[in-house]
């Protein structure tokens, strides 16, 4: 029951943000999702990235499609606007609320059933937009809502609870981002929230279009022996490549790390992404080294997570345009045309 | 017969030669010379190769609608040679290009042939094959000019200014309009028995289509988000309110732009875009056509039950699937009122002709904004893409658009709790917040059952408290929308309904009824729901003749559906060869029910 609330009651102790806001504050209301599923973390890790971040609860817009990850936007952020659409068409419904009102913070979730099937059109070109938004698949490779068909995203071998292994290829939503030009890529896994919350936070920021594809286990469907994306598989085939740390603009870069094992990539607020290099041969910023690295790796049978790709240089959706600052929903209607007069003189034309 | 300013003129050229602007030369000129005119353009689904015709129709009683017949036929394709002389009224003309020889066979006696060698003539004074093509239909112009008696100085005023920024132009296509001119001159009895002459019946007129008035109107509405997928016949509607924006919107200093023109992908992605902007609180539109409509259907249903306002301009043109793109239907009636699965309805405006798209663009934000619903401006082909005269387009700098029931951040503030789909005022309209304003405005849109608090629910009591609710707001869009327009007498027993582009053709006819003693009161229905106006109208007739565009008769399915009408009094008059409707098949067809009911 997705409508039942959960008590606003919080430990007198708990760390308030710089708005004065606890963590609890960031929640929504109770899950109705199967216990264990990865999507419930995604959703902790969505509150304490936008709770670190001090994103006004109201600036923050809800997006999502249909499917399991679909319905958690309800569980995160009662004091955002949500808006659950129709199957494969969130990017849709947030190019048009962007195009109306920049000011906000887009975040969608959607799954791999949503993003890589139905709406493979509308993902697509939200990235060739460069919408600034923070897109997250949750992946299972799975359909959990009609009980447990195969994805797009299901691997070659993998093996049904019922039935026979997935013989066709996989779509790759991360090499398929990087192939089109998204500005911000990263993978990660649903258990691991330490990895998780910075690249959300990454993405939050960013100014363009930022994918985070999270690999969420489907407990009911898709976490039996046989699955490439249960728990226990990915665990074992988890490689990171490059691990990020948020860093806010205000404040110092306090993050110990090595030099010439870490670099940092300034966002266009004046935040910092730093990137902790645990592989040596890896290069986020060069379209064509991630691509190739991340096929070998796929080749050998891992799963290649962190900051995938960054690009800050590419301009996004408004900026692409030359639209004002001013949301386009904030304008009055009457600074929106010439007038009665003007009209006279257009009418001219057409004489 | 010999008439002045009564005269049906139509060309046939080749599409991709150019002779689009030499007949719009003709049709404007004949307007500033004060003659009431209509064009009508039939053109392929194609760009360069296929036959196309243009039709002008010159009328000093100001009619709109085609004409049944051609008196001067200017037959510039040899492809279509023999039915264009075919078309020719008995006593009309023939102007071909008599460079070439033409086979003695294709002659009517009743039709006087007039060549003018008009490759001939181009050829030897101009250089280029470009530039000879071109002035071969500019030189037609001319010739039409001496044989109608156009005034030569309208010409020349209108070149000089469409031509105000390349003036060496116009000196070239002066040359080519004066080799068609005196060669008519000295060849034939100039001018014919129908001939035009200046009168004063185009003064606060405009020629327009109405899909650039409606562009125009989505700018005076304020609309800031266009999101469209390219689709014959509303691309220009898109490209009028791009032009407009990129003179209007745009700032000096800065060059910041006030609207986001989005082209998507594809329709379903176009519309949901309008969805996502209107839910920000953004004036937000897409223009589309039949085969979009069935596309947009699952937002629409959305937005219907989710209370989002829509706004949506089907530029019908003929179906079913693919069709006829480039002709005329009102096919799509059926498919725009109960688009998308379950049980839902939706506003549809019907304009007459580009000055309604123009004021209807402008109600049709208001319309959507204050009901929360999807609004349909229903336009057509021959509305959007012909060439109408009609009255100056108005905009009264007084009026407050209407943006419906929207908290603002102060009113949120003093609430104990925000509760979306909650029916405070008795009318059906909840009061919605916009993201961004307040935390407290906070709700999560859905298209899965909802209670009136804005909760998922799968209680049948709740889900049916909100279904039913959206009847109540049915009936408030059935009392705001516009009324129909009515001419009523109480001698009449028989009357006459139509919709959009249907006007013109039963206006005309009714007056030729008229002279024939067959007197029709007369209902042009401009909105659905259908108002109080329509149900009365029907009630007080023996039989309602129901003019439509489309074989399967919706609109008479409509009346019933949604008002109950008696079917026995509804007599369906159905037009839906692609053609634009003319008075003729209006005339023609009461004139068979009317002796039916005499037999009887």
């Amino acid at each position: 029951m997705s409508y039942i609330a959960k008590p606003k009651v919080a430990h007198p102790n708990m760390p308030k943000n710089k708005l004065g806001l606890t963590a609890r504050d960031y929640e929504g209301t109770v899950s109705t999702l199967c216990a264990g599923c990865g999507h419930d973390s995604v959703t902790a890790a969505i509150i304490q990235a936008v709770f670190e971040l001090n994103i006004e609860p109201q600036m923050l817009a809800k997006m999502s499609g249909i499917g399991c990850s679909s319905k958690t936007p309800a569980y995160f952020v009662s004091g955002s606007h949500g808006f659950n659409s129709v199957h494969g068409r969130m990017p849709s419904v947030t190019t048009g609320a962007n195009a109306a009102n920049r000011s906000l913070t887009y975040i969608g979730v959607s799954g791999d059933g949503d993003s890589l099937s139905i709406g493979a059109g509308q993902f697509v070109h939200a990235i060739r937009r460069n919408l600034n938004m923070c897109y997250i698949i949750e992946n299972n490779g799975v359909y959990g809502l009609t009980k447990g068909q195969f994805s797009a995203s299901a691997d070659i071998g993998t093996r049904p609870k019922k039935g026979e292994p997935n013989r066709q290829e996989p779509i790759d939503p991360v090499s398929t981002a990087i192939s089109l030009g998204a500005t911000y890529i990263a993978r990660s896994f649903s258990g691991d929230k330490e990895q998780l919350v910075p690249l959300i936070q990454g993405a939050l920021m960013h100014e363009g279009f930022a994918l985070v594809d999270v690999i969420s286990p489907c407990v009911t469907f898709n976490d039996h022996e046989g699955s490439t994306k249960s728990y226990a598989h990915t665990r074992q085939h988890y490689h990171h490549v490059v691990d990020a740390d948020y860093i806010p603009p205000a404040e110092e870069i306090k993050a110990a790390y090595k030099e010439g094992s870490a670099m940092a990539v300034e966002l266009h607020d004046g935040s910092k992404i730093v990137l902790r290099k645990v592989d040596d041969e890896y290069d986020p910023t060069s379209r064509a080294a991630s691509f190739k690295y991340l096929r070998e790796r796929f080749n050998v049978g891992e799963i290649t997570t962190g900051l995938l790709y960054i690009d800050e240089s590419r301009k996004e959706m408004h900026d692409l345009m030359g639209n004002v600052q001013t949301p386009m929903c904030q304008l009055p209607l009457d600074a929106l045309h010439p007038g009665s007069d003007e009209l006279k003189k257009i009418l001219n034309r057409y004489r | 017969m010999a008439t002045i300013n009564d005269v049906v003129l139509k060309i046939a050229t080749v599409n991709g030669t150019g002779s689009a602007s030499a007949n719009g030369l003709l049709l404007k000129s004949i307007f500033r010379m004060g003659i009431p005119v209509v064009g009508k353009n039939f053109f392929p689904s194609n760009i360069q190769g296929l036959p196309t015709w243009y039709e002008i129709r010159v009328t000093s009683d100001g009619y709109q609608s085609r004409s049944d017949h051609v008196d001067l036929m200017v037959a510039m394709n040899a492809q279509t040679y023999a039915r264009d002389l075919a078309e020719v009224a008995s006593g009309g003309w023939l102007l071909y290009d008599s460079t070439w020889p033409r086979h003695r066979q294709l002659d009517r006696d009743d039709v006087t042939v007039l060549g003018v060698p008009l490759s001939k003539m181009c050829n030897e004074s101009f250089d280029g094959a470009r530039a000879r093509i071109l002035m071969k239909n500019i030189a037609y112009v001319g010739a039409v000019a001496a044989l109608l008696d156009i005034d030569l100085d309208t010409i020349t005023s209108l070149l000089e200014q469409t031509f105000a920024e390349k003036k060496h132009l116009v000196a070239s296509n002066m040359q080519a309009i004066r080799l068609g001119y005196d060669y008519a001159r000295e060849n034939f009895v100039c001018p014919l028995p129908k001939k035009v002459a200046t009168m004063t019946g185009t003064d606060d007129h405009i020629i327009i289509d109405g899909n650039t008035a409606a562009g125009l109107g989505c700018m005076y509405a304020g609309a800031t988000v266009g999101a469209w997928y390219p689709i014959t016949p509303s691309t220009s509607l898109m490209d009028a309110f791009r032009s407009f924006c990129s003179k209007y919107r745009v700032d000096p200093e800065t060059g910041a732009r006030t609207y986001c023109i989005i082209q998507a992908e594809d329709e379903l992605s176009a519309i949901g875009m309008v969805l996502g902007a209107a839910w920000n609180g953004a004036r937000s539109f897409t223009p589309t056509s039949g085969p979009g409509i069935s596309l947009m259907s699952e937002f629409i249903g959305f937005a219907y039950y989710a209370e989002i306002p829509t706004v949506i301009f089907n530029v019908q043109r003929t179906g079913p699937s693919t069709g006829m793109p480039t002709r005329t239907q009102q096919a799509d009636l059926m498919s725009c009122a109960y688009a998308s699965h379950g049980d839902t309805k939706h506003v549809l405006l019907f304009p007459a002709d580009p000055n309604e798209c123009f004021s209807m663009a402008q109600s049709a934000f208001d319309h959507a904004e204050r009901l929360q619903t999807p609004v349909i401006v229903m336009m057509d082909l021959d509305i959007g893409m012909n060439d109408w005269m009609v009255p100056d387009l108005e905009f009264d700098d007084s009026k407050i658009p209407d943006r419906g029931k929207v908290f603002t951040a102060e009113q949120l503030e003093e609430m104990d709790a925000f509760y979306r789909y909650l029916d405070v005022d008795g009318d059906g309209i909840p009061y919605r917040s916009l993201p961004g304003v307040h935390e407290k405005g906070s709700y999560f849109t859905r298209g899965s059952g909802h209670t009136r608090y804005g909760a998922y629910t799968e209680d049948s009591a709740a889900y049916k408290d909100v279904l039913d609710r959206l009847l109540v707001k049915w009936e408030t869009a059935r009392a705001t929308l516009p009324e129909a327009e009515i001419e009523y007498s109480k001698f009449n027993k028989a009357g006459l309904l139509t919709i959009g582009s249907g006007h013109g053709a039963c206006k005309e006819a009714r007056d030729r009824l008229a002279e024939q003693k067959v007197n029709l009161n007369y209902c042009r229905v401009r909105a659905f729901p259908f108002g109080e106006d329509v149900r009365e109208f029907i009630a007080q007739h023996d039989v309602v003749y129901v003019v439509e565009q489309n074989r399967d008769a919706q609109l008479r399915s409509m009346l019933m559906l949604d008002i109950d009408a008696d079917p026995a009094k509804l007599v369906s008059l159905l037009h839906y060869d692609g053609m634009p409707l003319n008075a003729r098949f209006v005339i023609d067809k009461v004139l068979e029910e009317v002796a039916k009911g005499c037999a009887a």
